[in-house]
């Protein structure tokens, strides 16, 4: 009962929070809905600690709890409930999505305090986190996409948040519509499981799937994990639905910290995770899934490189990021992909809060060609970027360098395609190296470019503080999946922790991961110094020779432009989709509707009325008309007798 | 007497409502009336039992008797939530009406419950007769509000409304009479009630077109699909409802399109088992032509009001396409997005009528910025959007969920096209939404910003329950779906046998079977 309690608190509060500053949505008092706003978020991370604090202490057999409000929607043998379920996949994704958010509503609360409308932003903002735990903690793939499309419509409603202007509008728009593709694969993704195993409860479906196994039931399995995974694609902004993600940097940036970088982005690499018994059982879905995050891996990050708005820069190192948990869960490293998850949530929060405190100093300019030298005015800001760039570029002992090399040792291990994979992969960390590199050297290094109206300061305490924990969890986050390799030279060894506590709720495939101590080693070797060496690289171009990265452009201009121009694919979606869609459909309605189907109307209108006038002028009326019509009956009568 | 008092108590007041000579007490009398007839058709929880697959409330006389045609009412799952539909959108829709109609009061507010009168018999009518009188009945009260209260073009409209459904409903009405000497023949007597219609072997040969029941299928349908509107029978609506006043309008969209779906479910499928099944596929397919043409030239209109018009294609789409899925998700997701409809698009005529009371222009391009100007009237139009593109939590997402689910169960590849309805229809109503509330203010935000854009108390009253309700069905809709549950069961196991049992004591017992279904005892355990 008292887990009924604890559930309901921790899913209610975010939600009643959200009423509170909803029906007052008008006032300007930033404090007060900030601190309620917070206080949902606290109490909401609160509840998740305790129950998952009770998970814990639950034998690892039976290491679930599960709360069942009301039934939902029931017709036929098609049944679901309100229920949710805490295990221990949803566990960190709890911790990690209510500790992160309640850190960014207090970054919030000093970040939004000039807004004309803070109480209506904070009611998102709860919004958000209640579909977001619903999302997280649904038994069942219903409550699961009802989360699904409200952090959709939330992240509509924030990154439009400043609708007076046009672009911002557009851009919620355009996630928004970009992920309902992504949501009609879902549904179709929940059709074939229920057609195929006539449940959608992630408990019954994953009891039914060894049954399913032995079978060689892989079609339907196949193809439901393929249109789950376009989904995700949607909502973890892989090839070829990830246009909207640099677009939704329109939104304040403590909601691209939140959603578009920590918690809603990550739902796509969440729920294939949660399938994972699914997805093992289609290898050829997985290898899908592994080429289109290594792809988007990459792509993303060439595109990092080139950028000069702070925040695309930060967007676009999400893509690619998410490329890389993608990619863990293709090649089946499903335990390191959300590894990966938990640490990029730390350090790209962190990096999203940062450059909204950069942002905020610098009087909302976002250009990075502006700024340069700001650690002299923000010192803490610039010491947990720092920390940020350490993790993200793979640095031991930061929580990246963990992650990402448990990812990449896995796609190495792969059978088949494992070792381009993981070739991939140490390119994209060497491109990530170098885009953060020259991110922090144009933002924090070098000389001041700043226009002289503008003083950087540095952050209030509301908004330092967040940034502080976020720098020790993008520090210690990592800590807890050390490799074996590695703890094994450790004083004490300290255990996998989270991999023993995900590894009875994962599937795996088949193969082994076996390889010598000494290849594991090396590996991690060549990743942390090609990283190593790509970021000097990076500081000596913009640093020490800055007149260094134009002439490189210069000689490759044709190939700078295109990738500077984001490989132009919006223009090819707009060019080839949408604008030919929307001169269809004045097609039809011009040709088919009022030309066609309106004219043939009136034309059998006229025919009739035709019809009828020639049938009206016989009977005119004329007595004489008649008696000669009579008279011709007459006679026809007669020329018929003979 | 429950159920002749709901269909003629409208009318009787609306005699009540000549007598008055006072014009200032005529809407607030008009609306008590609307809100009594509604609070009345709440009774109608108690006396239904949900448990039971048959006709329940049964009234039955005859009227003439030589040919068998009786004056037969009868209620079953199906048609209930369409009568609460009806009483429950007409209050909403006179006090919509408050500041639309200022001339002709009267005569307004008793087309609207005659109006009412008629719509409800339709759906209560268990003899063919008497549904046809009904069913063309509706058309004269609709009539007269369009080509009344409407715009500039209103006489071309109401004719090309009027002589559309007319030309559908002659067909039908030949099909009428075919399947009463049908009775005649089998039955040994002459009858025009459903009940006994569901009895008849109507001879059918695959592939023939000219088999009879063929022949009578499609006399059926056509005057459904007119009424519906379905794809490519469609463009009577769009100016009908471009023509008609906002109440006009929602009743339009709200309830009397409801009869094609209901004509559909009630005739076409269960008196015509082997023809519907055969000729599915045309419907499977004019419903997923329905869902695509509809939001895409919903998308390119420049008049918020054709656009809404569009929608209810695209929506009706989803009802054919769930219906003609055969099986009970994709029926009872039918039933339910005709009550969504009902809602979500009757608010949505409602709000762009509020909003053409105060700015006289319905032309997207000229507004922009409106979010600013009427924050509370944003709030409404965004709730209903939602419930219009179904997202979760809404009444929406519900019907459209099980359409496309049971589509998916019994036609795949045709539920693989509709999906991208969900698309499509985020595209066009986000897409007018960004460009009418978002954004730089425009021309006509701007000149008539100063006399108050936003809602009034009483437009917050006419939407309040509509909006509750979009929640309501969204969060808990096992308590709509459950009354309707056994017919729907019942139908889909005996489809092809279909034969609706009549649950009470009968006036003339001779003619019914008093019996509980199979699986309606099933359901009620």
């Amino acid at each position: 009962m008292t887990t009924n309690i604890l559930f309901a608190a921790l899913l209610l509060a975010p939600l009643i929070g959200f009423l509170f500053n909803g029906i007052r949505y008008q006032s300007k008092n930033c404090l007060l809905a900030g601190t309620v706003a917070s206080g949902a978020a606290l109490l909401s991370f609160a509840c998740s600690v305790v129950l998952v604090y009770q998970l814990a202490h639950l034998p690892v057999e039976s290491r679930a709890l599960t709360a069942h409000f009301f039934d939902w929607m029931t017709v036929a043998t098609f049944k679901v409930s309100a229920a949710f379920l805490l295990d221990q996949i949803s566990a960190i994704m709890v911790l990690v999505v209510t500790g992160v958010g309640s850190l960014i509503h207090i970054f919030s609360v000093g970040y939004m305090s000039h807004d004309e409308r803070p109480s209506k932003y904070f009611a998102y903002l709860n919004l958000f986190l209640f579909n977001m735990l619903l999302l997280i903690l649904g038994d069942n793939l219903l409550v699961m996409f009802v989360g699904w499309e409200g952090v959709g419509l939330c992240s509509y409603l924030l990154i439009g948040f400043w609708f007076t202007d046009r672009e911002k509008a557009a851009a919620g728009m355009k996630a928004f519509i970009t992920n309902r593709i992504g949501d009609a694969g879902f549904l179709v993704g929940i059709f074939l499981i229920f057609a195929t195993f006539g449940t959608v409860t992630f408990t019954n479906l994953i009891s039914l799937l060894p049954a399913a196994a032995e079978v060689g039931w892989t079609g339907p399995i196949t193809l439901a994990c393929l249109f789950l995974f376009v989904g995700a694609t949607g909502k973890s902004a892989q090839i070829p639905l990830y246009v909207w993600l640099p677009d939704a940097m329109a939104g304040p940036t403590p909601v691209s910290a939140l959603i578009h970088a920590a918690t809603m982005v990550t739902a796509g690499v969440y729920m294939m995770v949660r399938l994972s018994a699914l997805y093992v059982l289609a290898p050829n879905a997985m290898m899908v899934v592994a080429i289109v995050g290594a792809l988007t891996a990459l792509m993303a990050a060439s595109i990092g490189m080139t950028q000069w708005d702070i925040k695309k820069i930060l967007a676009y190192s999400t893509v690619s990021q998410l490329g890389y948990m993608v990619l863990g869960v293709g090649v089946g490293a499903f335990m390191p992909a959300m590894f990966h998850l938990m640490t990029h949530a730390f350090f790209k929060a962190l990096m999203f809060l940062g450059s909204g405190s950069v942002i905020h100093a610098m009087h909302e300019e976002q250009d990075v060609r502006k700024m340069g030298g700001l650690r002299k005015y923000m010192p803490i800001t610039h010491a947990t970027f720092l920390i940020g760039w350490l993790a993200i570029i793979g640095m031991p002992p930061f929580a990246g360098f963990f992650s990402k090399d448990e990812i990449l040792w896995n796609a190495w291990n792969l059978p088949g395609a494992g070792k381009l994979f993981w070739l991939v992969g140490v390119v994209g960390a060497a491109i990530t190296a170098f885009y953060m590199t020259r991110l922090m050297a144009l933002v924090f290094w070098g000389k001041s470019r700043v226009s002289s109206h503008v003083h950087p300061h540095e952050a209030p305490p509301s908004m330092a503080i967040p940034l502080i924990i976020l720098g020790v969890l993008s520090l210690v986050g990592g800590w807890v999946g050390i490799p074996h390799v590695i703890s094994a030279i450790l004083p004490g060894h300290p255990e996998n922790i989270l991999g023993h506590w995900l590894e009875p709720a994962l599937a795996r495939l088949p193969h082994e991961i076996h390889g010598s101590a000494l290849l594991e080693w090396s590996l991690m070797g060549i990743s942390v110094g090609v990283a190593g060496l790509s970021a000097w690289f990076a500081f000596d171009s913009y640093i020490k020779h800055p007149d260094r990265p134009q002439k490189i452009t210069a000689k490759i201009r044709p190939v700078y432009e295109l990738v500077n121009d984001k490989y132009r694919v919006d223009e090819l979606y707009f060019g080839r989709i949408i604008n030919p869609l929307v001169d269809i459909s004045k097609g039809l309605w011009a040709y088919i509707d009022v030309n066609f189907i309106d004219k043939a109307t009136y034309a059998a209108a006229d025919l009739i009325k035709s019809a009828g006038g020639g049938i009206r002028a016989i009977q005119n009326g004329n007595i004489q008309h008649y008696a000669l019509m009579v008279a011709l009956g007459l006679v026809l009568l007669i020329v018929f007798a003979l | 007497m429950l159920l002749t008092t709901l269909v003629f108590l409208p009318l009787f007041m609306a005699g009540v409502l000549l007598l008055v000579p006072n014009e200032k007490v005529l809407k607030p009398m008009a609306l008590g009336f609307a809100l009594v007839e509604f609070v009345l058709s709440l009774a109608l929880f108690l006396r239904f039992d949900p448990g039971l697959a048959g006709l329940q409330l049964v009234e039955r006389s005859a009227w003439i008797r030589s040919a068998g045609i009786g004056y037969f009412l009868g209620i079953d799952g199906i048609s209930l939530w369409l009568v609460l539909l009806t009483t429950f959108l007409t209050p909403i829709t006179i006090l919509g009406a408050w500041s639309a109609i200022t001339k002709k009061v009267k005569a307004f507010l008793i087309a609207m419950l005659v109006l009412e009168t008629t719509m409800l018999g339709t759906f209560v009518a268990m003899d063919a007769i008497l549904f046809y009188t009904f069913f063309e009945a509706s058309l004269l009260p609709m009539y007269f509000i369009i080509g009344i209260w409407g715009g500039e073009r209103r006489i071309y409209a109401t004719l090309k409304f009027f002589i559309y459904t007319m030309v559908g409903s002659l067909f039908m009405l030949l099909g009428i009479i075919a399947l009463m000497f049908y009775a005649q023949d089998q039955l040994g007597y002459m009858s025009a009630s459903l009940v006994d219609f569901y009895k008849l072997q109507i001879p059918f040969v695959a592939g023939e077109f000219l088999s009879t029941q063929t022949l009578l299928f499609f006399a059926f349908s056509l005057a459904f699909a007119i009424k519906v509107p379905v794809f490519p029978f469609h463009t009577w609506l769009p100016d009908a409802h471009v023509e008609a006043p906002t109440p006009g309008s929602v009743i339009l969209a709200g309830v009397m399109l409801k009869m094609g779906t209901y004509g559909l479910l009630r005739f076409s499928i269960p008196m015509f088992p082997e023809a519907a099944s055969y000729f599915a596929w045309i419907f499977l397919l004019i419903g997923v032509v329905g869902i695509i043409y509809g939001a895409l030239v919903a998308m390119v209109q420049p008049d918020i009001k054709k656009l809404v018009a569009y929608s209810s294609v695209s929506h009706m789409g989803y009802v054919v396409l769930g219906l003609f899925a055969f099986n009970a998700y994709g029926i009872s997701g039918g039933l339910y997005q005709m009550l969504n409809h009902g809602i979500s698009t009757g608010a949505l005529f409602l709000l762009v009528g509020m909003i053409y009371e105060r700015t006289h222009s319905r032309e997207i391009a000229r507004y922009g910025g409106l979010a600013s100007a009427a924050p509370i009237f944003t709030i409404l139009f965004m709730i209903i959007t939602l419930s219009s593109i179904a997202v979760p939590m809404t009444n929406g997402f519900v019907g459209e969920f099980f359409i496309l689910l049971g589509t998916f169960m019994s036609a795949k590849g045709y539920a693989l096209f509709a999906v991208t309805g969900v698309v499509l229809g985020a595209a066009y109503m986000l897409w007018m939404v960004k460009r009418v509330f978002f954004g730089e203010k425009g021309e006509l935000v701007k000149k008539y910003e100063s006399h108050g854009l936003d809602v009034n108390w009483r437009e917050i009253l006419v939407m309040a329950p509509l909006v509750v309700l979009v929640f309501w069905m969204g969060l808990f809709p096992n308590q709509f779906l459950r009354w309707s549950k056994a017919s729907i069961d019942h139908l889909v196991e005996n489809r092809l046998t279909y034969e609706l049992p009549v649950v009470g004591v009968p006036s003339n017992p001779s003619s019914y079977v008093v019996q509980r279904a199979a699986s309606a005892s099933k359901a009620g355990e």
